[in-house]
């Protein structure tokens, strides 16, 4: 019989983030299964919505992620207002959307400068970052807190966008763009990341309609799915954008999915900006006296994919069931297709290449040989045999230790 | 000089636990490593073992299944140890608190020096929150 290891990666990490166990199932370097198990971060959010009045669930599910602090009360007021057949102010829209559009630029940043620290890239991870805290500042000028910003209520949103805020926000997103551009630049020319991203953890247009997987994901396989454009919301249809597909599949075109979004985020915000400019400060909300019997289903684009929130209703003033299904959900699932037969290092990368609500590879774990229950690895080992392979690479292309 | 003031004259170390947290909290330790806030200028490092650990981080609220791993983790690391609640989850369980899940605020479980309020607290209140207890001990 073949000897097997089995790498346990998590559950608790030092880096950041959720808790996640995963099990690579390995036979030498390559490795040839995975399984995961979650529960760690359960905190039973339907449950508490169900006691909760609807005005008191936009804070709680707020809370579901930090990252996509906008993607679930948009969906869950998408929801709502589709049983109470609201129709929301144009004002609102626009706010709406700049704000969610300011959170995948925040997020997809936070992607990029956490993918460089996997491969080894830590002055990727610093500038991303860097260039991330402007955008949190925009936040802070908006809306009064740097994560959780309590935009959303049934009908509309809570707080205005003070005119002389206006050219703030464009001034910030003038400064970010040429950032990111110059961040694009250097990852995407760069042969070494080239090396060690394209052709690893490739995802067939096949894979995603089998795993359902949504959002960035799928678009770099060439899935031409987006629910901004699909099932439009919010100011989307009112202004010009358009989809990034790739068709590669393969971690680079993630990287190249989520940069040209980035930039297509900027692009809305300043449409929108220009419209809220043209037209007088006006209604930002309308009453919502009470909510009907009925249910409700709402879709919203978060930075990882399609947030899906269904509400049931009894004409009471709280939700009798409230369902949530959220995109790393089922992204996580393709991680049997990416990681399978990729090597140890290659297949951490992977892993992170989905974005998934938690980082995969800086942790507590320990390879263990299967027979003698010998350690031979542990975490800190995985991220340096990671990169080490960007460093031989390196070696080998340019001749030097860099 | 007490022992506890002897041992964390130096370099601190961190780690980082998240409970059932949102991540909020979690971004905000992270950020504090980052050029803006840039803790390493006073010695500060996050870790990955806390086995080399002088301070412990928990962030988030407590759930059943993670309690026992953050009992597992507080009596691996050494002592003396700072234990920073950070967050409304970790000092009470937030909105949290009421979920059929919820195992108790972080207190409750193991002893906890540092409380950082805020929902989630920006990078200059966490620094603020350990800066201070070093001063008092």
């Amino acid at each position: 019989m073949k000897q097997k290891t089995i790498i346990p990666v998590g559950p608790y990490h030092p880096l950041q983030e959720e808790p996640e166990l995963f099990k690579l199932f390995c036979d030498g370097e390559i490795v040839t299964d995975i399984e995961w198990e979650t529960g760690y971060n359960h905190r039973g959010i339907e449950k508490i919505n169900e006691s909760k009045t609807f005005e008191q669930v936009f804070f709680v599910v707020e809370r579901i992620c930090g990252i996509c602090s906008t993607s679930h009360p948009f969906a869950f007021a998408n929801a709502m207002e589709e049983i109470a057949q609201v129709k929301v102010p144009d004002r609102a829209k626009y706010i709406r959307t700049i704000i969610a559009e300011l959170e995948r630029i925040h997020s997809h940043l936070l992607w990029v400068g956490l993918a460089g620290h996997f491969i080894g890239y830590n002055t990727v991870f610093m500038w991303a970052w860097k260039y991330r805290e402007p955008i949190l500042d925009l936040f802070e000028i908006i809306t009064g807190n740097r994560n959780s910003y309590a935009m959303f209520k049934i009908g509309g949103v809570r707080r205005d966008i003070d005119e002389k805020d206006y050219s703030k926000i464009l001034k910030i997103l003038d400064g970010v763009k040429p950032k990111a551009e110059m961040l694009m630049k250097a990852v995407i020319d760069d042969p070494v990341i080239h090396m060690r991203t394209k052709g690893i953890g490739i995802l067939t247009k096949q894979d995603i309609l089998d795993y359902c997987a949504v959002g960035p994901t799928a678009r770099a396989s060439g899935v031409d799915v987006d629910i901004r454009r699909d099932d439009p919301y919010a100011a989307y249809p009112l202004v010009n954008w358009k989809v990034i597909v790739t068709q590669e599949g393969d971690v680079f075109a993630k990287a190249v999915v989520r940069f040209l979004e980035i930039f297509e985020s900027i692009s809305i915000i300043e449409q929108c900006v220009e419209k809220l400019r043209k037209d007088p400060p006006g209604q930002i909300d309308v009453k919502v006296k009470n909510i009907p019997e009925g249910n409700g289903a709402g879709r919203a684009e978060a930075p990882r994919g399609e947030v899906f929130h269904y509400v049931i209703t009894d004409g009471s003033n709280s939700p009798v069931r409230h369902k949530i299904r959220a995109p790393s959900y089922v992204n996580v699932a393709t991680f049997k297709k990416s990681c399978v037969g990729q090597t140890i290092s290659d297949a951490t990368l992977a892993l992170a290449a989905v974005d998934p609500c938690y980082c995969c590879t800086e942790r507590m774990a320990h390879v263990y040989d299967s027979r003698t229950r010998q350690r031979v690895l542990d975490g800190r080992g995985l991220i340096q045999l990671s990169q080490q392979r960007t460093q031989t690479l390196k070696k080998n292309l340019f001749g030097k230790n860099t | 000089m007490g022992i506890k003031s002897y041992c964390f004259k130096k370099s601190l170390w961190l780690y980082h636990f998240a409970g059932a947290s949102c991540n909020n909290c979690d971004i905000e330790v992270l950020d504090c490593l980052t050029p803006r806030y840039d803790v390493e200028r006073f010695g500060m490092l996050l870790i990955g073992s806390v086995r080399h650990a002088d301070v412990l981080l928990v962030a988030g609220s407590i759930n059943k299944k993670c309690k026992s791993r953050l009992l597992e983790v507080y009596h691996q690391a050494p002592k003396p140890l700072v234990v920073v609640a950070i967050g409304a989850c970790g000092i009470t369980g937030g909105v949290f608190a009421e979920g059929n899940t919820f195992a108790g605020p972080v207190d409750k479980i193991i002893p906890v020096d540092v409380y950082i309020p805020g929902c989630p607290p920006k990078p200059e209140a966490i620094l603020a929150g350990i800066v201070n207890f070093l001063n008092k001990s």
